[in-house]
């Protein structure tokens, strides 16, 4: 582990940059289950689209009115790369690092899919397909980083 | 009522190309006028004849580039919205300016310093910016910090490479598309690219050198990327009656089109959302298909192809998704040596692209593909008739132009 200006660094987990959730009325519910490490996500009430991240209009049905459904934080990378070029020279640290799409247990594809830093995991061996689950980093004062870790041959959670 | 065959290109300018920063002291907007000038004069037309600019990405500001120049009277004035990927279209745009009477004589151009910024938000400054973009921002750069985006900014995914090394891995997934195909689009253009005295990239490439490159975000290394270039390339249209009066051959707009499904959206900008049937693609596939619509041709009539080139992989898309080969099967067909110039069925950047020539947004493509249809490519085609040049992958719009010889 390495300190930074960007934090405590360990190899394969990128840093919170964003330390804030700069929510308004449609994200606050998403951080404040993040904040008590639970996955929830806005379903349009009309058709029953999930949206994420939540926007003011349901894209199949234009409805604005979503009711907020717990997720069970499981899901499956849907792409991924393996970053191993540092971006900033601190990276370097933390390189490589996995991260992706994961698409989210309980949703329907392409709406409620997550862009995520994938820990604890294999680079050389990781794989679209594979099963993951989300690990929460309670971050500030608000702020919870969604990660995802390998369901199996995964080590304990990381928190700060 | 369309804008095929209405008007035309007629003329070329450019700068010389330059490694990242080398322009210095030439400016974006220097380099911008410097390549318009040259555009008009191999038209043997001048600034007096100027009355227009349909530009894209926001490439430069015509007021400025107008005052500087001393144009009598702007009557037109355009960008495509987004980045990279207007650049064949904004082509289009020119053409139905001057269709529908609006301007006579429009330039469309990109001009590039990577000098104190680097595209893509590979320095430090840039990644952060580009890490906190979400909807209402461009991959150029934002403003303010959106609600949404939170939802990405911790996630690691920095630069746009990032972004297509994530299609390029769900395309191999899918259909078995090998680090060796991605090669040989790399090394079919830097063949082309090492005979062109404008390349900045001539030393030849090996599949050893291409496996012994180092990895920069799986399944891209290297090689696979773009490169950081500096210059200015402009192409002036006109009406197609008018062209054929002027110095050079014309090069007729046959057809073009830009856009692309609603939901691919910002894409691979902070996005992700993009349809699943859809995802492993260039986004280009509504925009092929309305593009040959108009023209009245299919891929079998295109005779070399200008496929823009900021990551290899997705050359292989474009050729699946402008039909040249079948959804899926873009991999192999490279493969066969499909892409080569000289052999192939369907010669792929004869310039040598932005992976091996020179990156200055596309117009490199714009400008091999006049030259390709005026017969003075330094690699010309034989008997070429139809150049398909291209914009994007990025944010919507994407955009495809077929050019037609004169």
């Amino acid at each position: 582990m390495t300190t930074s200006e960007f934090g405590e660094l360990t190899k394969g987990v990128f840093p919170s940059i964003l330390r804030d959730t700069y929510a308004d009325p449609k994200t606050q519910p998403f951080w404040d289950a993040a904040w008590e490490d639970r996955l929830v996500a806005p379903k349009c009430t009309s058709c029953g689209t999930f949206r994420l991240p939540p926007s003011a209009y349901c894209f199949n049905c234009r409805s604005r009115d979503v009711q907020w459904v717990d997720l069970p934080g499981t899901g499956t990378i849907y792409s991924f790369t393996v970053v191993r070029h540092p971006l900033h020279p601190d990276f370097a640290v933390i390189c490589p690092y996995v991260s992706g799409v994961v698409e989210l247990d309980g949703t329907q594809g392409a709406g409620a899919r997550m862009l995520v830093n994938i820990i604890d995991c294999d680079p050389e061996t990781v794989r679209i397909g594979d099963k993951v689950q989300i690990v929460w980093e309670h971050v500030g004062d608000e702020m919870s980083t969604p990660r995802f870790r390998p369901i199996h041959g995964a080590s304990k959670a990381r928190r700060r | 009522m369309t804008i095929r065959n209405k008007a035309a290109v007629v003329g070329v300018g450019a700068t010389e190309y330059f490694k990242r920063g080398q322009s210095y002291p030439e400016s974006e907007f220097s380099m911008a006028c410097t390549a318009t000038l040259a555009a008009l004069d191999d038209a043997g037309l001048t600034v007096d004849d100027l009355d227009g600019f349909s530009i894209y990405s926001n490439s430069c500001d015509p007021a400025a580039v107008a005052a500087e120049l001393g144009v009598p009277e702007v009557r037109w004035a355009t960008t495509l919205t987004s980045g990279g990927g207007g650049c064949a279209g904004a082509l289009g745009v020119a053409a139905a300016a001057i269709d529908a009477g609006m301007a006579t004589a429009v330039v469309t151009l990109m001009t590039l310093q990577q000098l104190t910024k680097r595209l893509g938000g590979s320095a430090v400054g840039g990644m952060l910016q580009y890490a906190l973009m979400s909807e209402g921002s461009s991959p150029y750069g934002g403003s303010g910090i959106p609600p949404s985006a939170a939802f990405t900014a911790n996630n690691g995914l920095l630069s746009p490479g990032h972004s297509f090394a994530l299609l390029t891995q769900r395309h191999m997934h899918l259909y078995g598309t090998k680090r060796e195909h991605l090669a040989e689009v790399c090394i079919s253009e830097r063949e082309n690219a090492i005979k062109r005295p404008t390349s900045l990239r001539t030393e030849p490439l090996t599949l050893d050198d291409y496996f012994n490159a180092r990895m920069i975000s799986d399944p891209l290394c290297l090689f696979d990327y773009t490169m950081e270039s500096d210059g200015a390339v402009a192409v002036v249209t006109v009406a197609a009656e008018r062209a054929k009066d002027l110095r050079q051959p014309p090069v007729y707009i046959l057809a073009s089109a830009h856009g692309g499904t609603g939901r691919w959206g910002p894409a691979l900008f902070r996005y992700f959302q993009i349809p699943d049937d859809e995802f492993a693609s260039s986004g280009h596939r509504p925009v092929a298909k309305r593009l040959y619509e108009m023209a009245g041709v299919g891929p079998e009539d295109v005779d070399v192809a200008l496929l823009y080139d900021h990551f290899s992989p997705l050359v292989i898309m474009q050729l699946e998704d402008y039909g040249f080969c079948p959804i899926g099967e873009g991999g192999p067909f490279v493969a066969d040596g499909n892409i080569r110039y000289g052999t192939g069925t369907i010669p792929v950047n004869t310039h040598g692209g932005n992976l091996s020539e020179a990156y200055i947004i596309g117009m490199t493509h714009v400008r091999e593909a006049v030259e390709q249809l005026r017969g003075t490519a330094v690699n010309q085609v034989e008997g070429a008739e139809i150049a398909l040049t291209t914009g994007g992958p990025a944010s919507l719009p994407v955009s495809g132009t077929l050019l037609r010889k004169g």
